[in-house]
């Protein structure tokens, strides 16, 4: 999240897509209640089914599986028709001003400029800035009095004029005739120094016009990029009626009605928008939406990830991804030959108009490299020998989820430890999992209960004789659950909460700690007396923990704080010293020479020599925000709301003056506030320092330049990879052109002509965790069996009652379980033909109370999904595939 | 059950004479609110009623529903009914009404008790039941207007939600309460939670783009009253919600029962006792008849 839970309280607007947070995060969801009780705040809620969430929504709309890009750009273009744009902030705070390489072609026929269709991806070049500084004088006849021209009337007249910073310095900040404007800049923009230049680096000095009129300008671009989606498309591809869209973008966009600054909405979704195979930019469209309704930074506002397990947030932020390293750091690859290689590779530089300002907080990236290096290391990691970076590994391919799987089926990878996770049920295409093991040599599983994978060879429709013939070596560990152990949750809010362990573990049961380190240590040993390929990077690993085969979680959490290795002073805070072996106040004091280790610099802070900071339960909130500063701590550097700069206009006042959470001191120079503000705490207004300082342009992206997403810099609609319908955009290219489908026998995928016509989405209940609840007594009295939701018309016409059994088949597999005839899931009307959509919850499998008692089919759900992914994120597409329905 | 030192008892089933020390303290009323609009039917109060009266766990079949069971069951108190509506413009309702002892200020189950001291009812409002001496006669299951009590066959004893009476008489709020992850369900005085509860109906009917014209809050007096009250979307519907009567009653035939049958029938049997009394006074014992044997021999 870039906000936090809480601060849902102090929003005015909700749009509730992608995620279902009364059913999956009810106790979180107490902050939209609260929103809507004491601020009258109005909750729109956009899913495929009239869920638990929309029970309490103003206002729900039923959407195609896997269309929400078509939704959300019908947003961003009814906010540009009604001038619902929050004009200060989009010429300030992100690049709407910004130009565009000439030849940068928008995606009319679905396509960017630069596809090849041999290797199925993009060349990027033009996809960038164009250099050259201010434009906007040039972009035609400076109007003072502004207004008249296409977009903006007198508030975007006005919104320059308080962009004390930005507008004075680079000139009066008004935009010319709309003509003018066309004709005139084209010249310098091409006159531009770098602009002949193809090099895939953004450049150091950007082109901008402050009139936004400019036709290659970011904001014009966007316009006409989403001008495609009209209410009327919208309608045709998702299903949701057009009066009932218009309704919904009424009511959303109207937060920034007449320009007015003061209220702010809030989006939040879930894996409902991961979890297909274009996830990743549908958050981008609803990044787009917020940055051009001004309400990234703000109480009450942000893009809202609500993470689906308690401690998913902290498995990424430590790096439980293949491609990063713990705090975001990108893995090392073959290429990079030398740590100075590395670093120049993952290190930005600042990209920006030479007049503004940008902190671009990522070109600390060698001080995080090494201080992390030097936590891994230890006294092994010098500078003479690059602070040890060869010990780390190189990814020379993806290891996503999908792909590994599809590698073990092959017989490439030929072991795997499950450790806290139930393999063969997370994955889609389980049929395919299930047979990866079998070729598998050995398998380790560490879990509190035997589960569908360390049972794999148990799955339905293996024969005794083929169960002889499986080779596996399967190890099950006995782990420990949740309240057996201590350590950290780290939240959707980000925040770093340590938890006590409430009971032992059982019987021979270890904490997970124990049982890693046990590993550990004995492969270490057998790498010092056998030697290996490359022990030093094992040999040499630092592993200073006073219980070396059971280490403590709060000597690993300080580790992961970082400490300094040397007696440190540091320039931005002048008179203060850290003494050799002290806990690092924060990631402002790593240093890129070897005297801090951290073991992940946005951790830096939680644990400090004022102690366990991530231990505290102080609920004191003064500002009434829910910003409880004491309480936990949230990274980076304990702020609950990130960029909230942007929550003050450009001189430094906040927008809204009852939600003040950072403002400009001028007496004191300095930033202020009731939460940490996020920004460079001594940069003035009239620096025209951008709020997104993890940017090299220090703005917020509409336009995301060159190779920051596989498929464009706008988002754009494709269709699911099972779809029931050719694109209506452009259905020469109905899906998303970069993707990559797999070839093995059992990666099938269906059509609506072989008779795959309703889709189907699959999601979880509120009653159940995942996989292992089925193992739970009281879970399984709440809801005991599996079921598949049909609408009532479709139930109709497949002669199916509430309580019979239905079999769901797609290309790969088929489900059987009881209907739900339910008619919370609407007949839907797409492209001019009807379309059924049926829900299946995930929870149930071959082993747990119903299935062990025989009242289940043992099917797992994700037999049915498709292995289908993100190009960007790797998540594979368990929403909206298609399947055909019938009785059973 | 509740010790009797925190909890005051107001009337006691079946039991003549007064109660003992009533009127000795004067206790607020309290009462549970139920905001059904800000309800997500997440179940927590479910389970949480469930571990706390640490019940054994029944088995449950799929009902088409994504409700736990059809009823509150003896070993099941408090339930979530489900149901779906649709508003007149054709937009989809999903209803979630916790059920539960509605803990009448007019009790049904009391009223309809044969047996001495099985119910009371305190005066915070509590209706408790107290099984060692519950006879399973289940008047008290034809008395409730709710539905509510249920008979546990083995035990043959009738249970229901106690509003959590050990823990309200300790000083806390009812389990269901203390898990509600929204804020949906309230505790306090009664007058507290009419308070909130008419200010959450007036907030819901004067929305300025959403308003629920009907939006009310359910209080039945036709039983005086009751000590779980609810905010509804619809007032003028409460059926719709899992059958939420509008008019609940207790059966006219307890009233008789009581009121009338059982007076009468008491009168009418003090009335053959005297009777009995009045002849043995009047016409004296019977006296034993000689036998009439020589004329039987006659006539033989």
């Amino acid at each position: 999240m870039t906000n936090g839970w809480i601060d849902i309280k102090n929003t005015d607007m909700m749009l509730i897509m992608g995620g279902n947070p009364a059913e999956n995060h009810p106790c979180g969801f107490k902050w939209p209640i609260e929103a809507k009780k004491t601020r009258n705040a109005k909750m729109i809620v956009v899913d495929p089914r009239f869920t638990r969430t929309a029970a309490v929504a103003d206002l729900f709309l039923q959407i195609r599986a896997g269309t929400d890009i078509a939704f959300l750009g019908g947003l961003i273009n009814y906010a540009i028709e009604h001038e619902r744009v929050a004009w200060d902030y989009v010429k300030n705070y992100t690049n709407a001003a910004f130009l565009i390489k000439d030849g940068f072609q928008l995606p009319e026929d679905g396509l960017y400029s630069g596809f090849n269709s041999q290797t199925q991806a993009y060349d990027k070049s033009t996809w960038n800035y164009e250099e050259g500084g201010n434009v906007t004088n040039s972009a035609g006849a400076a109007a003072a009095s502004g207004g008249a021209s296409g977009q903006s009337s007198q508030r975007g007249g006005g919104a320059a004029d308080k962009g004390s910073s930005g507008g004075a310095r680079s000139g009066d900040g008004q935009q010319g005739p709309l003509g003018g404007g066309h004709q005139a800049a084209g010249g310098p923009g091409a006159q531009g120094t770098g602009a002949a230049n193809p090099a895939p680096a953004l450049p150091s000095n950007v082109a901008y016009d402050l009139s936004l009129q400019h036709p290659r300008s970011v904001y014009q671009l966007l316009k006409r990029q989403y001008s495609r989606y009209t209410p009327r498309m919208v309608s045709s591809i998702t299903g949701i009626p057009e009066a009932d869209f218009i309704k919904a973008a009424e009511l959303f966009t109207s937060i920034r009605n007449d320009g007015d600054m003061k209220k702010a909405a809030t989006i939040i979704y879930a894996v409902g928008w991961t979890q297909h195979t274009f996830g990743t930019q549908i958050i981008r469209t609803a990044a787009i939406l917020q940055l051009l309704l001004g309400n990234v930074g703000r109480a009450g506002g942000g893009v809202n990830a609500l993470r689906g397990h308690s401690n998913i947030q902290g498995a990424t932020d430590m790096g439980g991804v293949f491609d990063i390293l713990p705090g975001y750091l990108k893995m090392p690859n073959p290429g990079d030959a030398d740590f100075a290689t590395y670093l120049k590779r993952i290190t930005p530089t600042p990209s920006k108009p030479s007049e503004w300002d940008s902190y671009n907080y990522w070109s600390n990236t060698p001080k995080f490299a090494v201080s992390y290096l030097k936590a891994m290391f230890g006294d092994a990691a010098k500078k003479e020998n690059d602070f040890a970076f060869h010990y780390l590994p190189k990814i020379d391919r993806r290891y996503s989820w999908v792909e590994m799987w599809d590698r073990m089926y092959k017989g490439e990878i030929k072991g795997h430890i499950a450790f806290g996770m139930n393999g063969v049920m997370i994955g889609p295409n389980s049929r395919k999992n299930i047979e990866a093991l079998k070729k598998a040599d050995w398998l380790v599983v560490c879990e509190i209960f035997p589960d569908e994978t360390s049972e794999f060879w148990r799955a339905p429709g293996t024969s005794p004789e083929e169960m002889k013939e499986i080779k596996t070596a399967v190890y099950r560990l006995p782990g420990a659950g949740f309240a057996e152990k201590d350590g950290t949750f780290v939240n959707s809010a980000r925040w770093l909460q340590w938890k006590y362990a409430a009971v032992a573990p059982p019987g021979q049961a270890r904490v997970d700690q124990e049982i890693l380190a046990r590993i550990f240590l004995k492969i270490r040993e057998l790498y010092a007396k056998e030697g290996g390929k490359f022990p030093d990077a094992i040999l040499n690993a630092s592993w200073s923990y006073s219980k070396p085969e059971n280490p403590s979680l709060a000597e690993v959490a300080k580790e992961i704080n970082g400490r300094a290795l040397s007696d440190l002073t540091e320039d931005s805070q002048p008179g203060a010293t850290i003494k050799t072996g002290q806990q690092l106040p924060g990631f402002a004091w790593l240093k890129d020479d070897g005297s801090t280790a951290c073991g992940n610099w946005l951790y830096s802070g939680s644990w400090t020599e004022a102690g366990a900071l991530m231990q505290r339960r102080g609920t004191d909130d003064p500002s009434g925000l829910g910003i409880f500063p004491s309480w936990g701590w949230s990274w980076p550097a304990n702020r609950r709301v990130m960029y909230n700069r942007a929550s003050c206009d450009p001189a430094g006042k906040p927008w809204d003056s009852e939600r003040r959470q950072v403002w400009w001191n001028e007496a004191a120079h300095r930033w202020a506030g009731n939460d940490v503000p996020d920004f460079k705490a001594d940069s003035p207004p009239q620096s025209h320092m951008g709020p997104f300082i993890m940017n090299p342009e220090g703005i917020g992206r509409i336009f995301a330049p060159l190779a920051a997403f596989a498929e464009g810099p706008f988002p754009e609609h494709y269709e699911p990879v099972e779809s029931p319908i050719a694109n209506p955009l452009h259905p020469k290219q109905s899906i998303n052109p970069v993707i990559k489908l797999f070839n093995t026998d059992l990666d099938k995928y269906g059509t609506p002509e072989q008779g795959f016509n309703v889709v189907c989405t699959t999601y979880r209940l509120t009653e159940h965790y995942h996989y292992w609840t089925k193992n739970n007594p009281m879970n399984v009295q709440l809801v005991p069996e599996p079921f598949v939701e049909v609408p009532v018309e479709l139930a109709r016409e497949i002669g199916v009652e509430g309580g019979q059994k239905v079999r769901v088949s797609t290309a790969r597999a088929q489900y059987v379980a009881k209907a739900m005839v339910t008619r919370r899931i609407k007949p839907m009307t797409i492209d001019g033909k009807t379309v059924y959509q049926i829900g299946v919850p995930i929870h149930w499998g071959y082993r747990g109370i119903a299935e062990d008692s025989g009242k289940t089919s043992l099917n797992p759900v994700n037999l049915l999904s498709p292995t289908a992914m993100d190009p960007n994120a790797y998540t594979p597409e368990y929403k909206g595939f298609l399947a055909k329905i019938e009785k059973a | 059950m509740a010790t009797e030192q925190t909890l005051q008892i107001k009337e006691i089933s079946a039991h003549r004479g007064p109660v003992p020390g009533s009127g000795a303290v004067r206790e607020l009323e309290v009462a549970k609110l139920v905001d059904v609009t800000t309800c997500i039917g997440c179940k927590a109060c479910e389970v949480a009623c469930v571990e706390w009266n640490d019940h054994p766990f029944r088995e449950t079949v799929f009902d088409n529903t994504y409700q736990t069971m059809p009823t509150t069951e003896w070993n099941y108190y408090n339930l979530i009914k489900f149901s779906e509506t649709q508003r007149d413009d054709g937009s989809l309702m999903w209803l979630m009404r916790k059920d539960q002892c509605m803990h009448c200020a007019d009790p049904g189950c009391l009223r309809a008790c044969p047996s001495d001291g099985a119910i009371v009812q305190y005066t915070n409002g509590i209706v408790d039941f107290n099984q060692e001496n519950c006879i399973g006669c289940q008047y008290c299951i034809s008395g409730c207007p709710f539905n509510i009590p249920k008979f546990n066959q083995t035990t043959k004893k009738v249970h229901k939600c106690t509003l959590c009476s050990d823990r309200v008489g300790a000083g806390l709020e009812p389990a269901c309460i203390k898990a509600c992850p929204t804020g949906c369900l309230h505790f306090g005085t009664k007058q507290d939670m009419l308070q909130i509860a008419n200010a959450r109906a007036s907030q819901l009917r004067d929305d300025a783009l959403f308003p629920l014209p009907n939006a009310g809050v359910y209080d039945p007096q036709s039983i005086g009253g009751t000590h779980v009250i609810y905010v509804l979307h619809d007032i003028t519907k409460p059926e719709a919600y899992g059958g939420l009567p509008a008019n609940p009653r207790i059966p006219p035939s307890y009233v008789i029962w009581k009121y009338l049958a059982k007076p009468i029938g008491l009168f009418i049997a003090l009335m053959g006792l005297l009777a009995v009394f009045f002849h043995y006074i009047f016409t004296g014992p019977r006296l034993s008849q000689p036998e009439p044997t020589v004329e039987r021999e006659e006539q033989l």
